[in-house]
């Protein structure tokens, strides 16, 4: 296998209208951070965008970065914390779940994967937070969409096409993302001992009143001590993050607690310990085991979520923890992963989908890692493809059999 | 209507017009087919009322069943299909064509399900924007994208322009706020597009939906995300000498790591404007005006609102105010809200622009805005959404001086071609539609807008919705189809000489 190392964007140009013109397919890599991830690419060739690198615009009172596609998330989150500035939808890191280095992974990933963390129901995902790309396409043609400012409706939004696109429909080699102030502190609240339908309960509660809550997760028995060290052993912990200016977080934290008082015992998180936390349940690293047991991404209506997991058990080995009040749930198999009963649980709950994240390169193949779509919406998935890659020379495959 | 050219006419189509009508009302029967030239003069324009044309038949459904129908059946024989909500556009987007249905969606006017516990609602895209909130405000919750004509627009109209509002730097755009959609495809295919879970799966249509002025589909259904009140919200009114000072104030709030609910700006002429209306007691003997609001719980605002009179104490603000009671915070804002208006009121006819900045460049745009007011001989006044650069320029003019509504247009284009310079955009919130249609060379070239068509070709090969919209022009998709290999130009024998 070759790969090419583009430096530039013309390179980058030049290297997908040689793919084109030999007609042969490429791989579309960054660092490969999260290449585990999606159907087994089989090309000869890669085309390796890691050495696009650097931020080439960060205007922290404007809210905007913009940096190559291959730059580091690391090094991006370093200059935007050097400033009190995040990336408000917390990128997850897939790297210790399937069994690689943490910290990896680069910005044209970020946007390739939609990613998000525990943010996600208040902030939205990547997707919301993209305001511009440059783009190598699939045709060879370089063309850009949106632009450096934070309300633009011109044209249509191809920045959001290009999240969750898997480097299927072009190459991007530059993206500039809103970023906003990170919050000056947090603090979490954990109720110890519920079921999964008392948590769901719980959560929506504090959801719905207003102390804007900005995470909420429930981690069962059999997952709770698997992090910030065992400190949250025991009991279940249904947790509720609280952020923001200090004297606004400790007058929420407090109305919570009051709130929530009859649903439980509460414990309080402090700082650094939630900051962990948050870090550890974002990144799945209750199921960063070391092992190949499958493992499951579901994004379903989170009250019903706890619904759709009991009933998987009745006849699956199976363990989960939910994000996003239910909205998020990661499952890992014990044995087989179950594609089928677990799809039409999700669908019986209300829709949604499964991603299967972590599983061998056989399985990926045999199994559909993507949520099928029903006929009409693949074809157009299939149309839109066409239009931005019409000979299918971008990573062929990596989303679903034959496209 | 001054220099627009539309897609010319199909002749086959207008030949045909009595059987067209007399099959819609096969589909919809009853007062849905809607063909006498008196009773179509009420859709014959949208906001942007300089343009006006009569469709060739207007058809208001209530079923999706009748809309897939429709558009299965105008697919079948080539025609045009232009879909309205309730028709508040600013860009034209809703303009009708001569030969084309315009395909109203008024009569979906539902909400079908309000879901607490996952702070979801589901509604008919007839829906006004503000009868989402309505419907949910008793249990203290809300609709956050608040554009100005929210009392009127459709939620279906607000998916189709991405709308926006005073309030979206810190709450979003429609973008962010809508999780699923129904829509029907002109092959009449019934698609679902994302629902109550966040993630929607594959790529990402919904986003591609959002904004795309009506020429990839008809929405039949949205699930919107509500969101508890905020607890409290006060706004702080402060005056500055010049627009430098007031952009740097807004700068350093934002340093500061505020994000407030609301930031707004006014200029000069603005405030006079106004106040000469509404007697908000701005002061007068300012350059800027800036509404800043904060909201969230009562010791959260409080505690910004005393960092927020601090940064304006730094950069010379010479009045600053905060609102005390609900009745001044209101005040307030009247001035800002009755601004278009009170400009109506100066002048015959006012022309409101849309563009974005990068905040830094707001006072080289103002300098320049004024070079042009006296080139064109036109005032102009400002007001501007301060915290995300999105800047509402209103040309003074009188329609009925011959030639004026043409200088009052190519003084705007001179205006976004300006905020294009600067690194900003053409539309902020208001959409291209036929208003800035010709402008959009302006902003990509030629490689940048086939692309976008050919996201068009994938929904809608024929090219059948909502032509005429948004791109200069509609290449035929075979064409952009071809793909040009550059075959032997570029030898790779070296490939990792990269």
């Amino acid at each position: 296998m070759t790969t090419i190392t583009p430096a530039t964007e013309e390179d980058v140009l030049e290297a997908v209208q040689w793919a084109l013109s030999e007609e042969t397919p490429v791989e579309v890599l960054g660092q490969g951070s999260k290449r585990a991830i999606g159907r087994f690419v089989q090309t000869e060739h890669a085309i390796d965008v890691s050495r696009l690198s650097g931020v080439t615009l960060y205007e922290p009172e404007e809210l905007v970065l913009s940096a190559t596609a291959g730059t580091p998330l690391a090094e991006i989150e370093a200059l935007l914390g050097q400033h009190g500035q995040c990336l408000q939808f917390e990128p997850m890191d897939y790297g210790p779940l399937l069994g690689g280095e943490p910290g990896r992974g680069t910005i044209g990933g970020v946007l390739a994967a939609n990613l998000s963390g525990p943010r996600r129901l208040k902030s939205g995902a990547a997707r919301d937070h993209i305001l511009g790309v440059r783009v190598v396409s699939g045709r060879g043609e370089l063309f850009k969409s949106g632009g450096r400012v934070v309300k633009n409706v011109t044209g249509y939004d191809l920045s959001k096409g290009m999240a969750g696109s898997w480097g299927t429909l072009g190459i991007v080699t530059e993206v500039t993302f809103k970023v906003l102030p990170a919050p000056e502190t947090e603090t979490t609240l954990a109720i110890r001992g519920l079921d999964d339908e008392e948590a769901a309960r719980a959560m929506a509660i504090a959801l719905g009143s207003s102390g804007e809550v900005s995470a909420a997760a429930h981690l069962p028995v059999t997952v709770t001590g698997k992090v910030i060290g065992g400190a949250l052993s025991g009991k279940a912990s249904t947790l509720l993050r609280l952020e923001g200016f200090a004297p606004s977080v400790r007058d929420r934290t407090a109305k919570l607690k009051a709130l929530l008082r009859p649903a439980g015992d509460i414990d309080e998180i402090a700082e650094a310990q939630s900051r962990q936390l948050w870090r550890e349940i974002r990144d799945c690293l209750p199921f960063a085991d070391g092992t190949g047991r499958c493992v499951w991404r579901v994004s379903m209506t989170p009250m019903v979520a706890h619904k759709m997991v009991a009933a998987l058990r009745l006849g699956a080995g199976v363990d989960a923890f939910y994000d996003w009040q239910g909205g998020l749930v990661w499952l890992r198999m014990e044995a087989d992963p179950e594609p089928l009963a677990l799809r039409r649980l999700i669908a019986h709950f209300g829709g949604g989908h499964a991603t299967l994240v972590r599983a061998p390169a056989a399985m990926r193949a045999a199994i559909d890692v993507f949520e099928p779509q029903p006929p009409a919406l693949a074809v157009l998935s299939q149309q839109l493809k066409h239009q931005f890659d019409p000979k299918g020379i971008l990573n062929p495959g990596r989303m679903a059999a034959g496209s | 209507m001054s220099g627009l050219t539309m897609p010319k006419a199909d002749s086959n189509t207008l030949s045909r017009r009595a059987e067209i009508v007399a099959d819609l009302r096969d589909i919809v029967p009853g007062e849905g087919v809607v063909d006498a030239t008196n009773e179509m003069r009420v859709f014959e324009s949208d906001g942007l009322t300089a343009y006006r044309q009569l469709p060739l038949v207007v058809v208001l459904p209530q079923t999706v069943a009748q809309v897939s129908r429709i558009l299965k059946y105008c697919h079948a024989n080539d025609i045009r299909v232009v879909p309205r909500g309730s028709g508040t556009s600013l860009s034209g987007g809703a303009l009708p064509l001569e030969d084309a249905v315009l395909l109203v969606m008024s009569r979906f006017d539902r909400i079908l399900e309000i879901d607490y516990a996952n702070r979801v609602a589901v509604v008919q895209p007839g829906v006004t924007n503000l009868g989402i909130t309505r419907a949910v405000e008793h249990e203290g919750f809300y609709y956050a994208p608040d554009p100005s004509s929210q009392i009127a627009c459709s939620i279906g109209g607000n998916v189709a322009e991405n709308s926006g509002g005073v309030h979206c730097l810190k709450y979003g755009l429609t973008a962010n706020n809508v999780l699923g959609i129904e829509m029907v495809l002109i092959n009449g295919e019934v698609i679902r597009l994302g629902g109550k879970h966040l993630d929607s799966e594959g790529y990402d249509m919904l986003g591609l939906m959002t904004g795309s002025e009506g020429l990839l589909g008809v929405v039949t259904e949205v699930t919107v995300r509500i969101l508890q009140k905020p607890e409290t919200a006060r706004a702080v009114l402060i005056g500055f000498p010049s627009s430098e000072a007031a952009g740097q104030c807004v700068a350093d709030i934002i340093g500061a790591g505020i994000i407030p609910g609301g930031m707004e700006m006014m200029d000069r002429p603005a405030i006079h404007a106004a106040e000469d209306f509404v007697h908000a007691g701005y002061p007068l003997d300012v350059e800027a005006l800036l509404i800043v609001e904060l909201d969230g719980p009562e010791i959260e605002v409080d505690h910004l609102i005393a960092m927020v009179e601090a940064i304006a104490g730094r950069n010379s603000a010479t009045t600053c105010t905060v609102s005390q009671s609900e009745e001044e915070r209101m005040a307030f804002w009247a001035g800002r809200k009755a601004a278009f208006p009170a400009v109506g009121r100066i002048s015959p006819d006012y022309y409101c622009m849309d563009g974005t900045i990068p905040r830094k460049e707001l006072p080289k745009v103002l300098a320049g805005m004024r070079e042009l007011s006296e080139k064109y001989g036109l005032r102009v006044a400002n007001v501007f959404h301060a915290g995300d650069g999105n800047l509402h320029p209103l040309i003074l003019y009188d329609a009925n001086l011959p030639g004026e509504l043409e200088k009052a247009e190519a003084f705007g284009a001179d205006i976004l071609r300006l905020c294009v310079k600067v690194g900003g955009v053409l539309t902020g919130e208001h959409g291209v539609g036929v208003e800035k249609r010709d402008l959009m060379p302006e902003m990509f070239n030629e490689t940048d807008l086939n692309q976008q068509i050919r996201v068009k070709c994938a929904f809608d090969e024929k090219h059948l919705l909502n032509p005429g919209k948004v791109f200069p022009q509609l290449h035929r998709c075979a064409e952009l189809g071809r793909v040009h290999v550059h075959r032997g130009q570029m030898a790779f024998p070296d490939i990792p000489r990269f």
